[in-house]
């Protein structure tokens, strides 16, 4: 048996770390939850949770130095996967109830209003997955995942022209409008929906990202 | 393909079991809600509700046992309600693994409440149950439905409409309604209580109260309800998850 890859889940207070610790191991991981600044640094891969508001998310990472230990791990190419607002506050800003914040800005993007009859989408959706995704790999296109938000971000905005660099894989879904519902980008995964909460689904996608690290 | 219509069994909880009687096979014990959860779960299950009437506060521990032991194992959405007064109630039951908390007669005795706990968490977390009726005579509200407490036997004089109305503005994620007149009875959904609430809230609508047969599912869904809630045909084996699935399925609705 493979040694079991150490994944921490970022804990600064936003998230619910305790499903996202239970799903994790079930899917094989050893899972630590903590802020702690250099057990985040090294472990092999590192999930940022993330639930409520765009802007108190962001000061609590802050806080936590959570901005510090995303850059310098994506600066070293070690894997970070956000989940919600976890996946939001990766990009440039976010405008809620008319207050604009700023993000992490790994890729450029902002994060606005869902547009729907129901607000927030809640529930249980299917997404439009590029067909080489390795995060999406072996799960059928009728696989449906548990959405909870409000908020969306509805342009991929990141041009990449260099060839020698890959492509992001950007992964849509549609509640109202579309939006964006995932991205792999080298080293950088997000997803909108919960995947520690979208039963076996979510659980192949989560041994997908653990498998890569 | 669109968002799929919500699937969800209510277990009610006293003192950390389940209250009425299921006969399920294979289960070694049919009063934990964890097994409880787990079958459901296994059955499709698109969410689970756990419904706390656990009468003493002493007993809450439990509760947060139960909440605690059934997140270790099912990884679908948790939402527990019953007894939720404050921001400390409901912190104590996401750290314990809900997901979602119901809040009920709190919030109509002081709606601050609902704003307080939005802002905490976020309204994702919050969902509003209002146990209503139509009005009996010598009370008119405008929609003609009544928010009630004590189980339905107190009326509020308070409009279930408006109430819903207002909650979704003061930052509730979702509306739980429950039809006193219809809950118990088996004879389908309370179809012009969910239409008229639809038609004044924007966030998501659970119908719940009279499921009774597969045909009464779809009709709720056709008034607007985002997701349909039982608690005892599930409980007693009359109907299973994955027939409701396949009734609301060639209705022409979509679900998991």
């Amino acid at each position: 048996m493979t040694e079991r890859k150490k994944v921490v889940v970022f804990d600064y207070g936003f998230g619910n770390v305790r499903s996202a610790e239970r799903a994790l191991a079930r899917a094989g991981a050893e899972v630590e939850i903590t802020g702690d600044y250099d057990t985040a640094m090294n472990a092999d891969g590192l999930l940022v949770p993330g639930v409520g508001a765009f802007a108190a998310c962001m000061t609590g990472l802050r806080k936590a130095r959570g901005d510090w230990v995303v850059e310098r791990r994506l600066a070293g190419g070690r894997p970070v996967m956000g989940i919600c607002v976890g996946m939001q506050i990766l990009f440039g800003r976010g405008i809620e109830h008319g207050v604009e914040a700023e993000g992490l800005d790994e890729w450029p993007g902002t994060v606005g209003p869902l547009k729907a009859d129901v607000v927030p989408h809640m529930g249980w959706n299917t997404v439009e997955a590029p067909g080489d995704s390795r995060l999406f790999a072996g799960l059928p296109a009728e696989a449906r995942y548990y959405f909870v938000h409000s908020y969306a971000v509805h342009d991929w905005e990141l041009r990449t022209t260099n060839p020698a660099m890959a492509a992001p894989r950007v992964t849509w879904a549609t509640h109202g409008e579309r939006f964006v519902a995932a991205v792999e980008n080298g080293p950088l995964w997000a997803t909108q929906f919960h995947p520690e909460k979208s039963g076996d689904a979510g659980a192949q996608l989560l041994t997908n990202w653990i498998s890569t690290l | 393909m669109s968002l799929a219509v919500r699937v969800i069994p209510c277990l009610d909880v006293d003192g950390g079991r389940v209250v009425k009687g299921v006969n399920f096979q294979n289960l070694r014990d049919a009063g934990d809600p964890v097994e409880m959860a787990k079958v459901y779960d296994a059955e499709g299950a698109d969410e689970l509700t756990f419904l706390d009437i656990t009468a003493s506060s002493g007993d809450r521990e439990t509760t947060y046992d139960v909440v605690r032991r059934t997140a270790e194992q099912v990884f679908i959405p948790l939402t527990v309600g019953g007894g939720v007064r404050t921001t400390e109630d409901v912190d104590r039951l996401l750290r314990a693994g809900a997901d979602k908390v119901g809040v009920n007669t709190a919030a109509i005795a002081r709606p601050e409440l609902i704003r307080e706990i939005s802002e905490r968490f976020g309204s994702q977390v919050l969902v509003l149950s209002v146990d209503a009726r139509r009005c009996p005579e010598g009370t008119v509200t405008p929609s003609g439905f009544e928010v009630t407490t004590h189980g339905g036997r107190r009326g509020t004089g308070i409009d279930a409409v408006q109430w819903a109305h207002r909650a979704a503005e003061l930052g509730a994620g979702e509306i739980l309604l429950n039809s006193m007149d219809a809950d118990g009875t088996k004879d389908g959904y309370d179809i012009a209580m969910v239409g008229a609430v639809r038609k004044h809230v924007t966030i998501p609508v659970i119908a719940s109260g009279g499921a009774g047969k597969l045909a009464d599912f779809a009709p709720a869904v056709e008034a607007g309800a985002d997701a349909v809630l039982a608690a005892s045909v599930f409980h007693f084996g009359d109907l299973r998850i994955g027939q409701v699935k396949n009734a609301l399925r060639e209705a022409g609705h979509p679900v998991r």
